[in-house]
């Protein structure tokens, strides 16, 4: 085995689990305060997606300056998505509410079908083409500002939970919800709002994968099996998990493709996804929600 | 519903119900050849979506063990026929009941390892989800199993090999399964194992203390629903006569096979019968008259809506209507005894 082949797997593993890392803490945040499992997560990523394609195609603008756009859109459309669609289900049993979720997939699925085609597309940013050089590793460009912009989105989203009002809130939302309610948060205002901040960060996710990936309509379901397994390993609701849970998976998804052939480099995944589940199901920090 | 309970008026509402039982059944026998070849179809596949979502009854409806990867049965029980079929010569019937077995000993151990470590809600649900996902990229890369390309099952017309020169035998078949097994629920949920089951679903930790061995009948419930699963999985295989990982493992399967269970009602004897009835024309009559986009849109509508407005399903709903007018004519009335509640502790 070339010591090189390694090393750039474990770089380019790295730098891919930054990614999940972003697509997972919106998906546990969204689970922390409401006890949702949000399947329509990869949809709200795909969507993030369509608009830094757009946005770079028609106008041509800088694919990392419609990360606003994006963020922004997503912030609104997911909080709408929570206040008509989700907050009538909150209390109601497991199965309907990922059935919902699931609905809400199959919905923006299909309209992007209607609007967009189901064709293939994927952007051509000049200035990212070339990799960088370090040592004899080759770092792809737009997959190392992905990570510095996850790294960036994460902080002042763990700045906004700890030191803000609005976070303490969150905070107590998810610890408590009746509680929360009692010392005068507005409960309902809050899921919407967390709701919105995890689909933002779906949002901001698929803006960041779009210089390297390509967008269709059904991309979403790539990266949300993945997403589960990282907010999983890093324990539903655990925010600093679900980094550390991203780069776990990205780095055993790219080493263990050095050794598999064709796509069984998933399955790594999925049966580490299976160990993790059974033998400490609350994450690998224990912090996570129990049940 | 209560047997001791059962006054006049319901005992002749209970003849009423057989004879039209009886009719539908009759109808159901008779009336399919009648038909041309495109609601033919569509009759199969809906008596399909009721035998497949009756079967994640068994296991998420009335044992409350909540699956989200059926396609993990289906699917073994579509490969296990298919690969005996074109690789060995042995007819599917065989194989058939040789891929329920094979699913329901993977039930067992999907079951073993998430009751004994405890799995319960979403994470139990994520757990079958991953274990689809492993067989799928599984058959996806061993070439053993078709690979990407899947197996074409050569065509043929020998009833001996689950082969039939005349769709309707496919229906009969279907029909069949659908009417045991919709048999089958209705007589486990008056059984001691189906009792034991709903007494696990609504507090694990009550039922055991009365002495019912949960992780036992957990196991019963989900080796039981994972062979009728399998099963399901080999009709699938000789209808079409092709199959492949996507169309078997696929996390679509087990949405298709949830989706009429929970929207009918889950955990009721009617609930998936009235949710495949429902759904499965519609999606086919919006796909035939939109284009499949926007149908898809319409169908994802109808289920957020249901969802949202008759979280209990519809059969759930009609249940809980029933049980509102008995108690208006009660109070009208009082010599009349309401018939117990339905839907709570019982199916």
């Amino acid at each position: 085995m070339d010591v090189n082949a390694i090393f750039q797997a474990f770089t380019d593993g790295l730098l891919m689990g930054g990614v999940y890392a972003l697509i997972a803490v919106g998906l546990t945040l969204i689970f922390g305060v409401m006890q949702i499992v949000n399947f329509a997560h990869g949809a709200l990523m795909m969507l993030g997606m369509y608009i830094t394609y757009w946005i770079f195609t028609l106008l041509g603008v800088n694919p990392y300056l419609s990360l606003i756009a994006s963020i922004g859109a997503l912030f609104i459309i997911g909080f709408t998505l929570q206040r008509f669609l989700l907050d009538p289900i909150l209390q109601a049993p497991q199965h309907n509410q990922l059935l919902l979720t699931l609905g809400i997939m199959l919905v923006l699925e299909n309209i992007a079908l209607v609007l967009w085609s189901p064709d293939f597309r994927a952007i051509k940013v000049d200035w990212l083409e070339q990799g960088i050089l370090m040592g004899s590793v080759v770092v792809n460009k737009p997959r190392l500002l992905a990570f510095v912009f996850t790294l960036l989105i994460t902080a002042a989203l763990y700045y906004i939970l700890k030191r803000t009002q609005l976070g303490r809130a969150i905070q107590a939302t998810s610890q408590e919800r009746e509680g929360a309610s009692l010392v005068g948060i507005n409960v309902r205002r809050i899921n919407g709002i967390a709701f919105g901040i995890g689909a933002a960060c779906a949002g901001a996710a698929g803006s960041l994968v779009m210089p390297f990936f390509f967008v269709s309509p059904g991309v979403g379901s790539v990266f949300l099996l993945r997403a589960f397994v990282v907010a999983i390993l890093g324990g539903l609701g655990n925010f600093g998990g679900a980094l550390v849970g991203g780069l776990i998976i990205g780095l055993a998804e790219s080493l263990s493709a050095l050794f598999l052939p064709g796509s069984l480099k998933e399955m790594v995944v999925y049966m580490l996804f299976v160990g993790i589940l059974l033998v400490r199901p609350t994450g690998l920090f224990g912090e996570g929600a129990k049940q | 519903m209560s047997e001791t309970k059962v006054t006049t008026k319901t005992k002749k509402f209970g003849n009423f119900t057989s004879v039209a039982l009886f009719f539908l059944l009759i109808a159901l026998f008779l009336f399919p050849p009648l038909l041309d070849s495109y609601y033919l179809n569509l009759l199969i596949v809906i008596v399909y979506g009721i035998y497949l979502a009756q079967c994640w009854n068994i296991m998420s409806g009335l044992a409350g063990q909540f699956s989200f990867g059926h396609a993990t049965f289906f699917g073994l029980g579509a490969y296990t026929s298919s690969l005996l079929f074109t690789k060995a010569g042995l007819t599917p019937w065989l194989g058939m009941l040789t891929g329920g077995a094979v699913a329901a000993v993977m039930g067992l151990f999907i079951g073993f390892l998430a009751f004994r470590y405890r799995l319960k809600g979403h994470y139990f649900a994520l757990a079958t989800l991953a274990f689809a996902e492993i067989f799928r990229v599984l058959a996806l890369n061993w070439r053993f199993m078709g690979g990407a390309m899947g197996i074409l099952i050569p065509l043929g017309d020998q009833p001996a090999y689950f082969q039939f020169k005349e769709t309707i035998y496919f229906y009969y078949i279907i029909l069949i399964m659908a009417l045991f097994i919709t048999f089958l629920v209705y007589r486990l949920g008056r059984s001691k194992l189906g009792l034991y089951l709903v007494a696990i679903r609504e507090n694990e930790e009550a039922a055991e203390a009365l002495g019912v061995n949960s992780f036992r009948y957990k196991l019963a419930a989900v080796s039981l629903s994972a062979f009728l699963t399998a099963l399901g999985g080999t009709f699938y295989a000789q209808l079409y006569s092709y199959i492949d990982p996507e169309l078997t493992f696929g996390s679509n399967v087990s949405v298709n096979i949830l989706t009429p269970a929970i929207i009918g009602g889950v955990g009721t004897v009617w609930g998936p019968v009235v949710g495949s009835l429902v759904l499965t024309p519609i999606s086919e009559f919006t796909r035939g008259a939109l284009s499949s986009g926007i149908s898809m849109i319409v169908y994802g509508l109808i289920i957020i809506a249901v969802i949202i407005y008759l979280p209990e399903g519809i059969v759930g709903f009609i249940q809980k209507i029933w049980r509102r007018r008995a108690i208006l004519r009660q109070k009208a009335n009082p010599a009349e005894t309401v018939p117990g509640e339905i839907q709570k502790g019982g199916i």
